[in-house]
């Protein structure tokens, strides 16, 4: 996905674009307003960050502009401030979502999930893997004439997978992008969801297989 | 709002002056109209007495060698016009009574004199008076003494100190409801200016406007200054909550995203799980940060209530929309049902954030793969949010104590919390005239965290 981040604490932008591009989205940090003006000008972003203190203005009265633009790009409000302190909701304002700093990037990708799904989402989000069609927006799998919904932790894991077919993943790593940090998981639990994404993956030509002391890795044939 | 020390009232204090002196001045009316007519009256009696005196000695006259006296028919007539008064008399001369009663001594000394004693058992009024009658033998000094009974007149000067009682009594009332009506209005203004600052919201400190009068101008000007500053202190309060909010998380964001890229990186399962404690820890303390400072607001916002009305059903949906992808990320269903769709009057924003926590908690303490129900329903005057999980429920103990600050249950190791979530529901909760309850589910595991609310 291609993003628009706009912040203007340059630490945690560089590291949020970094972190961003680790799950291979493409992103433009933009530091103060008339930057982000620009670039939102130029480009078309599939979703934009917005932070609501910035130097030259209130994030604000971006969004308020960008909605008079009547443009279509979601916004995510990123604050600092309590959701109580603000008397005002950005939502009223027009943002999709927002979320708190500092954030689980793994609850972004959920609330960017659950805004591109409610504003009907893009054709980009399909991605073929031998007879498997991958919808990673709905969290849907299509072999043949069979679709299956996905719940969310095994949309999640078959993401990482889709994401560099025949890559090997440890399960360890596996664990971390599947439970949040406070959750006490075991790597039995990895085990259940490669289970249930073979059974949905039976009868294909991808599938996800074993390598022995290493991890898994998804294999289309 | 607690009410100020008292020492003493305006009103009291200028009733009970009004009140004293009205009655000093009655008391001293009544004593000074008591002794008037009581001098009065004496002395009009004294004239009748000293005329009809002066009348009999004149009539006294020398005739045949002997002492000859006349009872004039005038100075009874006189004497009668006091009222029923019986009048003694006694004439003496040098050698003795001449005439009259035996037992009326005449009053020692020269001149008319007056007394006043008892005479026959009775309360008297006395004269004495002589008269040098001319003789060929030279002046015999005649002397003629009159007692005259008081009952009349003690009558009528009894009626007069009545009449002054009254109207000593009826000036103390009238002053009295005077004294009311001037305590009243001259505590006017202060009540006006009271009740026109007890009407006002809480946010409302724009300065008093109404004319008050003069000698108020001060208090009001200073209760105007004061609400200046207050305002002024209450907006940097409000600015320093959610300031602090953004120069503690800010920073922490970074370090949390950095770690995460570093996880990514990091092979060595060791180093992996340091990171991982790292995160956690970073997690705990800006949830921590979080909390507090939601906790501040909260407590700062529930001071300052702006009431609006708010439509549950819809703040329900709305909660548990902003709350979908949370509980997704470990697929728990939130399921909403609207029992019915009662409104309360309230800040929206608290209210919501009650509901967020104990939502929040819910989706936390629950298993993977479980369901959270939102059930709004609507009993006796009262809307419940009741939010059940499937979760680990509360420890053996039950829920008590876990709204208090800090407070978290002991069976949630390895939850990441900050013992503020049930502290703020219930502080909204009260601030709204509601509650908050707790229980286990009777059948089944997990919890069932209900909110109430009046109904508007």
């Amino acid at each position: 996905m291609r993003f628009l981040l706009i912040e203007d604490n340059d630490n945690l932008a560089r590291a949020a674009v970094d972190r961003l591009s680790l799950d291979g989205h493409v992103v433009d940090h933009a530091g103060s307003l008339s930057e982000a003006q620009d670039f939102a000008a130029t480009t078309d972003y599939d979703l934009i960050l917005l932070d609501i203190m910035l130097p030259d203005g209130d994030g604000r009265s971006f969004l308020k502009a960008h909605r008079e633009r009547r443009a279509e790009t979601p916004v995510i409000v990123t604050t600092a401030r309590s959701e109580v302190s603000d008397r005002v909701s950005v939502l009223d304002l027009g943002a999709d979502d927002y979320i708190t700093k500092p954030f689980d990037f793994s609850e972004l990708e959920a609330r960017c999930r659950a805004v591109l799904r409610r504003r009907g989402g893009a054709a980009s989000n399909l991605k073929q893997l031998g007879d498997v069609e991958f919808d990673s927006l709905s969290g849907t799998l299509r072999i043949g004439d069979n679709s299956i919904r996905l719940r969310n932790r095994e949309l999640r894991l078959f993401e990482v997978f889709a994401s560099s077919p025949d890559q090997i993943f440890s399960k360890a790593k596996l664990l971390d992008r599947l439970f949040s940090y406070d959750e006490e998981a075991t790597e039995n639990a990895i085990e259940v969801y490669v289970g249930r994404l073979r059974r949905h993956l039976q009868g294909s030509r991808a599938a996800i297989v074993t390598v022995r002391g290493l991890g898994y890795r998804l294999t289309v044939t | 709002m607690s009410a100020a020390p008292v020492q003493g009232s305006i009103r009291r204090r200028l009733l009970v002056q009004l009140l004293g002196g009205a009655m000093l001045l009655a008391v001293a009316l009544f004593i000074i109209v008591q002794s008037l007519a009581r001098q009065l009256a004496q002395d009009s009696q004294d004239n009748i007495l000293t005329a009809a005196a002066s009348a009999m000695l004149d009539t006294v006259a020398m005739q045949d060698g002997a002492l000859q006296v006349d009872l004039p028919y005038a100075a009874f007539s006189m004497l009668s016009s006091l009222g029923n008064e019986r009048v003694f008399y006694a004439v003496h001369a040098p050698s003795g009574l001449v005439t009259g009663y035996q037992d009326l001594v005449p009053i020692a000394g020269t001149g008319t004199r007056f007394d006043t004693r008892a005479f026959r058992g009775e309360d008297m009024r006395l004269i004495t008076a002589t008269r040098m009658l001319a003789l060929e033998q030279g002046p015999l000094p005649v002397t003629v003494t009159l007692a005259q009974t008081r009952d009349g007149l003690s009558r009528t000067v009894d009626q007069i100190v009545a009449m002054a009682a009254a109207l000593g009594t009826g000036f103390f009332l009238s002053v009295a409801v005077l004294a009311g009506l001037a305590a009243r209005t001259s505590i006017g203004p202060i009540l006006r200016l009271t009740e026109s600052v007890e009407r006002r919201g809480p946010q409302d400190l724009r300065p008093v406007t109404a004319p008050v009068p003069a000698e108020m101008a001060p208090l009001v000007g200073a209760l105007n200054t004061f609400m200046d500053r207050l305002k002024i202190s209450l907006q940097r309060s409000e600015e320093f909550i959610a300031d602090a909010a953004h120069r503690v998380r800010t920073p922490l964001a970074t370090v949390r995203t950095q770690a995460e890229i570093t996880l990514r990186r990091v092979e060595k399962e060791e180093n992996r799980a340091s990171v991982r404690e790292m995160i956690r820890a970073i997690d705990e303390s800006s949830r921590a940060a979080g909390q507090l400072l939601d906790h501040a607001m909260v407590t700062f916002r529930t001071d300052h209530l702006e009431p609006e009305t708010i439509d549950l059903g819809a703040l329900c949906e709305d909660t548990v929309e902003r709350l979908r992808p949370m509980a997704d990320l470990r697929d728990i269903d939130l399921r909403v049902t609207l029992c019915a769709r009662p409104t309360t009057s309230g800040d929206r924003i608290l209210v919501q954030s009650a509901l967020r926590n104990v939502l929040d908690n819910a989706i936390k303490y629950s298993q993977p793969e479980s369901e959270v129900d939102v059930t709004l329903r609507a009993r006796s005057g009262m809307a419940a949010l009741e939010v059940r999980d499937r979760g680990i429920g509360f420890p053996a103990g039950g829920p008590e104590g876990l709204t208090g600050r800090f407070v978290r249950g002991a069976n949630v190791e390895g939850v990441v919390g900050s013992g503020l979530g049930l502290t703020i529901a219930e502080e909204v909760a009260r601030a709204h005239g509601g509650h908050l309850s707790a229980q286990n589910n009777e059948e089944g595991p997990g919890a069932c965290v209900t909110l109430c609310f009046p109904s508007a």
